[in-house]
């Protein structure tokens, strides 16, 4: 069926002369641009286009693919880098040079690429949806398994093995249904579970004051918010890169060009902890920068979650990173400014806060169909305008998320990193973690890390007295508590992104630096009681020896150097 | 023979609408005739089989429904060339400088497409601006787009002066150009940049598209597309290195908000439309360095916070775009300490891969680090001496607070024409540290201590 351009403004086009389904996909123009039907009403239709549509003319023919907006999903998501509607950058790059020009269309997977298919059902199996058929081996480490589409059943009439493309068919049922290794699903659809539970599994992502204060489960969602500057794409990445899932799915949605390139170049050269693979083996890159067409960005998270489900669906925990969420959302209020509908809180529409719930409801563990446990977490970045945190996005947001990681431009600017607020953050996954964490960890993990939170939250009280009177007024041992914490804020919880040991800090060692800073502060409370003055205690070599070993890459030894000399000191001290 | 169109139906503000026409591409350039003879500019901003808008480039003033429409076909280009390198021209585009017209090498669009972010390469060159405030803490680097934010009353145009002036690449002999683009600034500002571009022979290395004050304000939406499509030309086609100063952003956003009230939008923050973040986000993601390409674009953009205000939509959205922001201080500038520049709220993203060892020096992140750190504890040791005078603070309070006193006397303040290399920033920066107790050197790896550290060097 063919329609015909009516209207154009910007990335808004209305169309009259067919009448397609809302949210079907529709090209048009002679370019054919890609767009989705966003409104219906009467003979017009109103289309947001993924491309830009300078040019186009009132009376230029629409073609309805009578389709919605659908990503592929099969081998070779991995290692991809995809624009917001799933178009293979690298691609565009063949077709049409350094600059994306327009009207061009790349399919998601590569129909050239041929995989080995090992089949594990056999003819006469009675197979239902979402269960495994075969295996790809997709990278070194992640097998690809091959599901029934979620809404296909039968029975098995057909198996093939060998060597195929992503669309050839290597399962054909009794009813006649075909299987090949690919499989479409539309975007905005959630793919169907069997049930949800709740987490109980951490997200180990070697960042000391993510893991060790404010954990976030497998399966659960956090939110960062930050003012620019804050450190929310370095914290993204860090967690992309160390995040102990097995697929990662990082989506740049809205954000720098050259943050992107960062991305694209450096992930390739940096090695998995848990397996020694370079991390693009498993991860998928969506990069829809700010100068990319505003609807795409609007697409891209949805392209992300999906493909995330797909394979939480295989039984993988997969980790997703939105950065950022507010770009996301102000590409709905640009979209929803065009079509005139009427704006809610600061211009963003009425339906912000249901899109924002139900983009983080895809995330969970969960059953899947075949009975496989797979989870999907998901860390959305947010940024609020000038950095406040009442605007709607991060209200609304808050709302969903268990996690919460506020980045602070204060503790930035005197480049305490990651500068994550250890006073206004929380995590609601501490006390459903508190098991794992005392039978993984260490049994006094949970007792330690409580102890070091109420002690932070001394200091804050204190500080304010100090403000006043100055660190000199306070009571002794008030003034170990000041010390105490600082040792806590500068040698725990501050740690270089940057620094080839320190940006990976793994739970063990999280642990034993704790440990040590509580163990100075033990022995020098003791050696305080016993009467020896403050100035010896703080004057103590072994303290700000302590200050560097987590930048020594053999970490053990180097603590217990500087622990037999901190009991050396104090037995020094003397004191009875 | 393209058609006159005399169906004017309504005018607005700088817009015009039409009826009757024959179908017309959205964006389009469009050509008004008017009685008089004289001829005015404008683009298509919406366009149906009934009716289309028209945003006029030179104002409204003097049209009248006799006016006469011409669609060009095409979208606005503008013809580029080499020799636009000492040029003068008008935002949009016309020579001002009395010379003959240019003589094309091609034709482009001033919207410019999207740069593929697989074809671009992480900038990653130092470029040494001379000023230490920027080299030692706030590393610019090819490819970035690094603002200043300003207020009014503050050298901002100064800075950009002596960076545009001294900016290089150490030890690299490779062509650079200069693409000035004014937006709203008055002939006395305008005159005092031109001023200096010819007193320091940068003219002829330099495009220069000017929209003053009185200039109509809707020009200002193109004049800033038409100088970055000049830099992308020169740098991609011949191999620039090509700095871009557009000044100033704020006047811009205003020639935004102007044009979108003048079309009923629905406004977003503070009157500014909703879409003023990807509009920024065209301009400013224009910078860049592309994979086997020898120029580059590095952007340099001034902007006037309004009210000194950094969350203010406009400083706020650029933040979110740009690469970092370099933040004046009014208390700085207060005290006399010239380049004003306050570190604490500045910032470059990429300056971790701009330096280190290599390409300034492999102590220098450390040292930014601790000077930041120090700097940062110092300022606020000052509000509690208001407080409690400086003799209740401890010694170690003490000698950090006489460290902020330090940085901004030594670190900051330099001359106008003081062109410090990174080594000299570095040697300060030692320096002013070496004033400190080694062991408050956190930030700092003692093999760096051993190695720069006036007191270990020596030896």
């Amino acid at each position: 069926m063919k329609g015909e351009v009516y209207r154009v403004a910007g990335p808004v086009v209305t169309i009259t002369g067919i009448k397609p389904k809302m949210y079907d996909v529709v090209h048009v123009g002679h370019e054919g641009l890609m767009g989705e039907v966003i409104r219906i009403e009467g003979a017009k239709a109103t289309v947001q286009v993924y491309e830009d549509t300078s040019g186009i003319k009132p009376g230029e023919p629409v073609m309805n693919t009578g389709m919605s907006l659908s990503v592929e999903l099969g081998p070779g998501l991995l290692e991809s880098i995809y624009d917001g509607i799933q178009r293979p950058l690298k691609v565009l790059q063949e077709k049409m040079g350094d600059f994306i020009e327009r009207g061009v269309t790349a399919n998601g997977l590569d129909r050239e690429k041929v995989w080995e298919f090992k089949p594990t059902v056999s003819g006469g199996d009675s197979v239902k949806g979402g269960e495994t058929i075969g295996i790809v081996q997709e990278t070194e480490n992640i097998e690809h398994k091959i599901m029934v589409p979620p809404n296909v059943s039968g029975t098995v009439d057909e198996i093939r093995s060998g060597k195929f493309k992503v669309d050839e068919t290597v399962c054909i049922l009794t009813d006649g249904t075909e299987i090949s290794l690919m499989q479409k699903w539309p975007v905005r659809k959630p793919r169907p579970v069997s049930s949800k539970f709740i987490p109980r599994r951490p997200l180990i992502t070697g960042q000391r004051i993510l893991d060790g204060l404010f954990p976030v489960a497998k399966g659960g969602t956090a939110a960062i918010p930050g003012p620019f500057g804050s450190g929310k794409t370095v914290t993204q990445q860090q967690l992309a890169k160390w995040s102990d899932t097995d697929i990662v799915v990082y989506i740049g949605c809205g954000e720098r060009g050259n943050e992107m390139a960062d991305v694209l170049n450096e992930f390739p050269e940096l090695q998995d902890p848990k397996t020694g693979r370079p991390l693009m083996e498993r991860t998928v890159l969506i990069a829809n920068t700010s100068n990319m067409p505003v609807a795409a960005r609007e697409a891209s998270v949805y392209t992300g979650i999906t493909i995330a489900e797909y394979y939480r669906d295989m039984g993988y925990d997969v980790s997703l990173m939105a950065d950022s969420s507010s770009r996301w959302a102000e590409a709905m209020r640009e979209i929803s400014s065009r079509l005139e509908e009427m704006p809610g809180e600061e211009g963003y529409p009425a339906y912000l806060s249901a899109r924002l719930s139900e983009f983080y409801e895809r995330a969970g563990a969960v059953k899947s169909l075949s009975g496989e446990e797979g989870s999907i977490t998901v860390i959305g970045a947010v940024s609020p305008p000038g950095g406040d945190f009442s605007e709607p996005v991060t209200q609304n947001t808050l709302r969903i998320v268990k996690v919460f990681w506020a980045l602070d431009a204060k503790l930035a600017q005197r480049r305490h990193f990651p500068s994550i607020n250890w006073l206004t953050s929380y995590s609601l996954y501490t006390q459903g973690l508190s098991d794992w964490f005392a039978e993984n960890v260490a049994p006094d993990w949970v007792p330690l890390r409580d102890n070091a939170m109420d002690l932070l939250q001394q200091e804050s009280e204190l500080q304010e007295i100090v403000q006043l009177v100055g660190s000199d007024a306070l009571p002794e041992d008030q003034q170990l508590i000041l010390e105490i914490c600082r040792m806590i804020r500068e040698y725990f919880l501050q740690q270089n992104a940057f620094h080839p040991v320190d940006t990976y800090c793994p739970f063990d060692k999280q642990y034993k630096l704790l440990k040590a800073i509580s163990k100075y502060s033990d022995m020098a409370q003791a050696a305080l009681e016993s009467g020896i003055p403050m100035k010896d205690i703080l004057a103590l070599e072994s303290k700000d020896e302590l200050a560097k070993v987590k930048f020594e890459e053999e970490f053990d030894s180097a603590l217990n150097v500087v622990l037999d000399k901190m009991d050396k000191e104090f037995a020094a001290l003397g004191g009875n | 023979m393209t058609k006159e169109y005399k169906t004017i139906i309504e005018i607005s503000g700088p817009l015009v609408f039409l009826e009757k026409t024959e179908p017309v591409g959205y964006g389009e350039l469009v050509h008004i005739n008017l009685p008089d003879g004289t001829s005015k500019r404008g683009q298509v901003l919406d366009t149906s089989a009934d009716i289309v808008a028209v945003q006029v480039f030179e104002g409204t003033g003097g049209l009248n429904e006799e006016a006469g429409v011409v669609f060009a076909g095409e979208t606005i280009k503008l013809p580029v060339a080499r020799d636009m390198l000492g040029r003068i021209l008008s935002g949009s585009g016309e020579p001002l400088d009395g010379g003959p017209r240019i003589v094309p090498e091609d034709r482009v669009d001033v919207n410019g497409a999207s740069m593929n972010p697989y074809s671009r390469k992480p900038p990653e060159d130092f470029i040494q601006t001379g000023i230490s405030t920027i080299d030692g803490t706030n590393t610019l680097v090819r490819g970035q787009k690094l603002p200043i934010f300003s207020g009014s009353g503050l050298p901002h145009n100064e800075i950009a002066l002596q960076i545009a002036r001294q900016a290089k690449v150490p030890g690299s002999t490779e062509d650079f150009a200069v693409v000035f683009a004014a937006m709203g600034i008055t002939n006395e500002e305008a005159q005092y940049f031109m001023e200096d571009f010819e007193k320091t022979g940068a003219l002829e290395r330099a495009v220069v598209f000017l929209n003053l004050a009185d200039d109509p304000a809707v020009e200002r939406i193109i004049t800033p597309r038409m100088a970055l499509t000049a830099a992308e030309y020169l740098a991609y086609e011949h191999d620039m290195h090509v700095l871009v100063i557009l000044t100033d952003i704020t006047n811009y956003c205003e020639a935004l908000r102007q044009m979108g009230a003048a079309r009923e939008e629905v406004p977003g923050r503070r009157g500014y439309p909703g879409y003023m973040y990807t509009d920024l986000a065209s301009l400013y993601e224009r910078a860049g360095v592309i994979k086997g390409r020898k120029g580059s674009v590095t952007q340099f953009s001034i902007l006037t916070m309004p009210g000194d205000d950094i969350t203010h939509p406009i400083p706020d959205l650029s933040g979110y775009i740009t690469e970092g922001q370099i933040v004046v201080s009014r208390e700085l500038h207060r005290k006399g300490i010239y380049p004003p520049i306050n570190v604490l709220p500045s910032l470059s993203r990429l300056m971790n891969s701009g330096i280190g060892d290599g390409k300034t020096r492999d102590d220098h992140k450390a040292v930014s680090d601790q000077m930041y750190a120090g700097y940062a504890e110092g300022r606020d040791l000052r509000g509690l001496v208001a407080i409690v005078g400086k003799e209740a603070l401890s010694e170690r309070d003490q000698r950090i607070l006489e460290f902020a006193d330090l940085f901004e006397d030594r670190f900051v303040r330099q001359g106008r024409d003081e062109d410090r290399s990174i080594e000299e920033t570095l040697s300060v920066a030692w320096e002013i540290l070496s004033e400190i107790p080694e062991s408050l050197l956190t930030r700092i790896d003692n093999k760096y201590i051993n190695k720069y550290h006036p007191a270990h060097k020596s030896n």
